[in-house]
C-alpha cells in the first residue's frame, strides 16, 4: 500500500511570516519531505478551506478575534498542533502592547495623533477586534508541541517534519535550542 | 556630582560595622531602621563609604523582601500568609485594616502614612494571625488588636509608645523529652566535655556514636560534617547557626531561641572546640530571619551574659587557646537564605543566591574559609548529648534516626506549640496529643516536605519515613485541600531568587495554572502540563527550593486527586481566560457589538 501523505496546513496569527520563511529556508531537503507531506491550507497554497489535518503548525500570537477563530478551527481539524517560534510560545514582540491599555492605544492611534480615520476608531464588522492582550497560543488551545526560535532555524522545521513523517516522537537536539 | 554627607547616626553605623563590605546587608537593615526606606542617594553615599559599586548595594537592597528601595510608609503593616493564618482569618483582618486606614493592599498610601500588604509565614503559626508593623512582629491578629493598631496609627504613635502587650509572643510546649526536659545550665557540657577531652576528638566521636543528623531537613550526620571541617586547612574555622527558619508551618527554633537559648550557644561552642580541637581560630556566627527581630536583644544579653561568665570570649572555660565568640546577623525576608550557602552569601553581605557545590561550606563556607552550618535543634541536640552522652541519645527514637526531634504543630487542632517526641512517633499518635480530632490532612515537614492523608496516620517521623524540619500543620475536614496547595505554590513562585530558570519559570508556570483551575478553567491538559513542568525542576533546579517546590503539587495530584479533579472544566482544554471579556474593551472604544465583535468558545469549539 503506498504511504499516505501526511496532509500539512500552516498559518500566520500576530507574527511576521518569518517562522514561514524560515520553513522554506529548508530549500532542496523540502524536496526530499514532498513525496511524504502535502500543504492543505496555508500561506504557500492559498487554499482557503481548512480540511482535516495530521499537523498544523502555527506561527505568531493571538492578538485579535479573528486569531481565536483561525487557532481554534485549526486546532479542531488538525490532529497535532505546534506552536512556532517565539510569538506563538510567547507573544514575543506583539505582546510588548500587553502592559499598555488596548483602549488607550485605540485613542492614541486614532483619536490623539494626526490620520485619516477623522476622529473615529475604526468600527467596521469586517474588522476583527483586538484582544485587551497578545496572548500565546498554548494560553487558548491545547498544543502539541513546540518549535522554540525567532524564528526556528530550518534545520529544527527539518527535523519537527522528518520526525513526524518517520513516526518518531518529535526530539530537537540541544545544539538546536540553544541562544547563546 | 556630590553626594551628601552620611548622617552622624548612619556614621556610627558603618562604623560599628569597620566599614566592612562583607557586612552590606547588616548595614542596609541598619540604614533602613533609621531612615524608614533606602533613597538612591543613600545608597550612592552607602556604595562610595564601603567602595562597592553601587550596582552592587542596589543590587543587593533589592534581593531583600524587608529592604525597601522606594518610600514604604511610616507604618508598614505585613501579614503572615501562610495558610495557618488564613485558616485563622487574616485575609478578612487584611481587608478590615485597609478599609479602616483608607489604604490599598501593596500601595503606600498618599500621604505616606501607611503600606499594608502579606508576607510568607512569619513563623507565629501557633498564635496567629501573625503581623509585622515595621519589623515587629505581634501575634493573633483580630478585630480589636487590629482596631486598636489602626487607631495608634493614625495618631501616628511611634511603635515604642504602642502597649508592649501587642508584642508579647508566647511560647508554647506542650511535650518535652531529651532536649526540653530539663532547663540547662550554662557551662554544664562544656565543662564535662573540657573535663576528659583535650582536642574534641572525644566529644567527635560521641557525637558520630549518638547518630546525630541535622535537623533542619536533610538529616546529613553531623560529626561527618564536624570531621570534615576540623580536618580541612583554613585560617579561621567557622560555625554558623541556621536560625533562618523559614519554611511554613515551622516556628520551633524561634522557641529554642527564646527559652533555650543557652543550649544552642552551648551546642555552637562545643562545635567550635571540635573544628578548632581547642587551639586554632574559631569564630561562630547566627544568621537570624528578619522576622525573628524581637529576639535579638534577647540574644545579644545571652552572649554577653556568656562572655561574663568566661563561657565566651578568649580561653573558654580557663582553658588557654580555646578562644571563640558569637555574633549575630539579621536576615531580610528571603527564605532561600536558609539554605546553606544562600545563607553563607548573604552573611558575606551579598544576594541570598545558592552557591554552586561542591566546594561545599565545610571546605570553603564564609569568606572561603572551613564552615560548619548547622541547624539551631542540632547544635541543642549536641549539647545534649555532651552532657548525658551517647548511650542515653541512642535509647531513643529509631536506629535510623537517633534522639528526639521538635514538632511545630498547628492548624485545626486544639493545642498548637512545640512537641518534643523520640523519632518514630506515628502522626495519630501526634494528632491524638494535640487535640485534633478527624483531620482530613497533615502537612509534615511543611510546603517541601509531605502532606499525608488518613490513610498513612500511622506512619512515623523519621528520616527512614517522613522526614521533617519540624512544621507539622493540621488540616480539619472543613479545609479545602487545593486552597491549601495553591497557597503554597504562590509561596515558592514568591520566594524562588530567580538564579535558575527550572525553578523561576518553572515555579510560575505552576502558579499560572494553579490560578487557572482556581477560576474554574482548568483542565486534564494542564495536570499532564503539571507534570512536565514538575519532572523539569526536579531534574533541573540549582538548589533544594526548586526540587521540592513541587512537592505539595504531586502529594495534592497522587494522594487527593478527586480535590483537584473536581476543580476541572469537564473539558479536554479551557483557555487560560475569557475569550469573550478580552474583548470588552475593544468593543467598548469602537462601540461596536455585532456578533464578530464577540467570542463564544461554545459555538466556536463544537
Ligand atoms: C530552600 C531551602 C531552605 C532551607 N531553610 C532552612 C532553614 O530555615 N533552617 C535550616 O536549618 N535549614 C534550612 N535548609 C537546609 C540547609 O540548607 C542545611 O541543610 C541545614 O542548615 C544544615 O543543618 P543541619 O545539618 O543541622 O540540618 C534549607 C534548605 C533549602 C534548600
Ligand atoms: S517568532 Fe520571530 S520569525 Fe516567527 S513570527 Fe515571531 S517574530 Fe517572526
Ligand atoms: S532552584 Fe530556585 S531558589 Fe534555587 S537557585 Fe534556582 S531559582 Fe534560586
Amino acid at each position: 500500500m503506498a504511504e499516505r501523505r501526511l496532509r500539512v496546513a500552516t498559518a500566520s496569527l500576530a507574527g511576521c511570516f518569518g517562522c514561514h520563511m524560515s520553513l522554506l529556508d529548508m530549500d532542496a531537503r523540502l524536496l526530499e519531505l514532498l513525496p511524504h507531506i502535502e500543504f492543505d491550507r496555508s500561506p504557500f497554497t492559498d487554499i482557503k478551506q481548512l480540511s482535516p489535518c495530521d499537523l498544523g503548525l502555527i506561527e505568531g500570537g493571538v492578538c485579535n478575534a479573528e486569531n481565536v477563530e483561525v487557532l481554534l478551527e485549526y486546532r479542531r481539524k488538525c490532529r497535532i498542533l505546534v506552536a512556532v517560534g517565539a510569538c506563538a510560545i510567547t507573544g514575543g514582540l506583539p505582546a510588548q502592547r500587553n502592559h499598555l491599555d488596548i483602549g488607550a492605544c485605540l485613542q492614541e492611534v486614532y483619536l490623539t495623533e494626526p490620520g485619516t480615520t477623522h476622529g473615529l476608531i475604526p468600527n467596521d464588522p469586517e474588522l476583527p477586534l483586538p484582544l485587551d492582550k497578545v496572548y500565546p497560543i498554548q494560553e487558548v488551545v491545547r498544543v502539541d508541541y513546540f518549535l522554540p526560535g525567532c524564528p526556528p532555524p530550518a534545520e529544527a522545521f527539518w527535523r519537527l517534519l522528518s520526525d513526524l513523517v518517520a513516526g518518531r516522537t518529535p526530539h530537537l537536539p540541544r545544539e538546536l535550542i540553544r541562544y547563546d | 556630582m556630590s553626594t551628601p554627607p552620611l548622617t552622624p547616626e548612619l556614621e556610627a553605623v558603618l562604623d560599628r560595622h569597620g566599614r566592612d563590605p562583607t557586612r552590606l546587608v547588616q548595614i542596609l537593615r541598619e540604614a533602613q531602621e533609621l531612615a524608614g526606606w533606602l533613597p538612591p542617594p543613600l545608597i550612592t553615599a552607602l556604595a562610595r563609604a564601603l567602595r562597592l559599586p553601587r550596582a552592587r548595594v542596589e543590587g543587593t537592597a533589592a534581593f531583600y523582601s524587608f529592604l525597601y528601595l522606594r518610600p514604604a510608609g511610616r507604618y508598614r503593616v505585613l501579614f503572615s500568609d501562610n495558610v495557618t493564618d488564613r485558616m485563622q482569618g487574616s485575609e478578612a483582618l487584611l481587608d478590615q485594616l485597609c478599609e479602616r486606614l483608607w489604604a490599598e493592599k501593596g500601595r503606600v498610601t498618599e500621604d505616606g502614612l501607611v503600606y499594608i500588604d502579606t508576607t510568607s509565614c512569619t513563623g507565629l503559626c501557633d498564635q496567629g494571625p501573625g503581623l509585622l508593623v515595621n519589623g515587629w512582629a505581634i501575634p493573633r491578629a483580630s478585630r480589636e488588636r487590629l482596631d486598636l493598631i489602626a487607631g495608634l496609627i493614625l495618631e501616628q504613635r511611634p511603635l515604642a509608645e504602642w502597649p508592649a502587650e501587642l508584642f508579647h509572643i508566647d511560647h508554647p510546649i506542650h511535650r518535652r523529652d531529651l532536649l526540653l526536659a530539663e532547663p540547662p545550665t550554662a557551662g554544664e557540657a562544656l565543662a564535662a566535655v573540657l573535663a576528659h577531652d583535650a582536642d574534641g576528638s572525644g566529644l567527635l566521636a560521641q557525637v558520630e556514636r549518638a547518630g546525630l543528623r541535622g535537623r533542619g531537613g536533610a538529616g546529613f550526620p553531623t560529626a561527618r560534617k564536624w570531621a570534615a571541617c576540623r580536618q580541612a586547612p583554613g585560617a579561621v574555622h567557622y560555625v554558623v547557626c541556621n536560625a533562618d527558619e523559614g519554611e511554613p508551618g515551622t516556628f520551633k527554633d524561634r522557641v529554642l531561641l527564646a527559652e533555650y537559648a543557652d543550649l544552642v550557644l552551648e551546642g555552637m561552642t562545643l562545635c567550635a572546640y571540635v573544628l578548632g580541637a581547642g587551639r586554632s581560630p574559631t569564630q561562630g556566627l547566627i544568621y537570624l530571619r528578619g522576622e525573628y527581630r524581637f529576639l535579638l536583644e534577647h540574644l545579644q544579653s545571652a552572649l554577653a551574659r556568656r562572655r561574663a561568665a568566661g563561657l565566651l570570649g578568649r580561653a573558654i572555660c580557663g582553658r588557654a587557646g580555646f578562644d571563640f565568640d558569637i555574633e549575630l546577623h539579621l536576615g531580610a525576608g528571603a527564605y532561600v537564605c536558609g539554605e546553606e550557602s544562600a545563607l553563607l552569601e548573604s552573611l558575606e553581605g551579598k544576594r541570598g543566591v545558592p552557591r554552586n557545590r561542591p566546594p561545599y561550606p565545610v571546605t570553603h563556607g564564609y569568606l572561603g574559609q572551613p564552615t560548619v552550618v548547622n541547624n539551631v535543634e542540632t547544635f541543642c541536640a549536641a549539647a545534649v548529648i555532651a552532657r548525658h552522652g551517647a548511650e542515653a541519645y541512642r535509647a531513643r527514637g529509631t536506629p535510623d534516626s537517633p534522639g528526639s526531634k521538635l514538632l511545630s504543630v498547628a492548624g485545626d487542632c486544639a493545642r498548637p506549640g512545640v512537641y518534643e517526641y523520640p523519632f518514630g512517633v506515628t502522626v495519630r499518635e501526634v494528632l491524638a496529643d494535640c487535640g485534633a480530632q478527624d483531620a482530613q490532612a497533615v502537612q509534615v515537614g511543611g510546603p517541601s516536605g509531605t502532606l499525608v492523608g488518613p490513610h498513612e496516620f500511622d506512619r512515623r517521623i523519621a528520616f527512614e519515613d517522613l522526614a521533617t524540619a519540624g512544621a507539622f500543620t493540621v488540616f480539619g475536614p472543613q479545609r479545602d485541600l487545593f486552597e491549601v496547595v495553591r497557597n503554597y505554590v504562590h509561596f515558592f513562585a514568591h520566594e524562588s531568587c530567580g538564579f535558575c530558570t527550572p525553578c523561576r519559570v518553572g515555579t510560575a508556570i505552576l502558579r499560572g495554572v494553579m490560578d487557572k483551575i482556581h477560576a474554574g478553567r482548568g483542565a486534564r491538559h494542564d495536570l499532564e502540563q503539571l507534570e512536565q513542568v514538575e519532572r523539569a525542576m526536579r531534574l533541573a533546579s540549582h538548589c533544594g527550593l526548586g526540587q521540592t517546590a513541587c512537592n505539595p503539587l504531586r502529594d495534592l495530584r497522587t494522594r487527593f486527586r478527586p480535590t483537584l479533579e473536581r476543580r476541572l472544566a469537564s473539558l479536554d482544554f479551557a483557555p487560560a481566560f475569557d475569550l469573550d471579556a478580552a474583548l470588552a474593551r475593544a468593543r467598548a472604544f469602537t462601540g461596536r457589538d455585532d456578533a464578530r465583535a464577540h467570542l463564544h468558545t461554545d459555538t466556536l469549539a463544537s
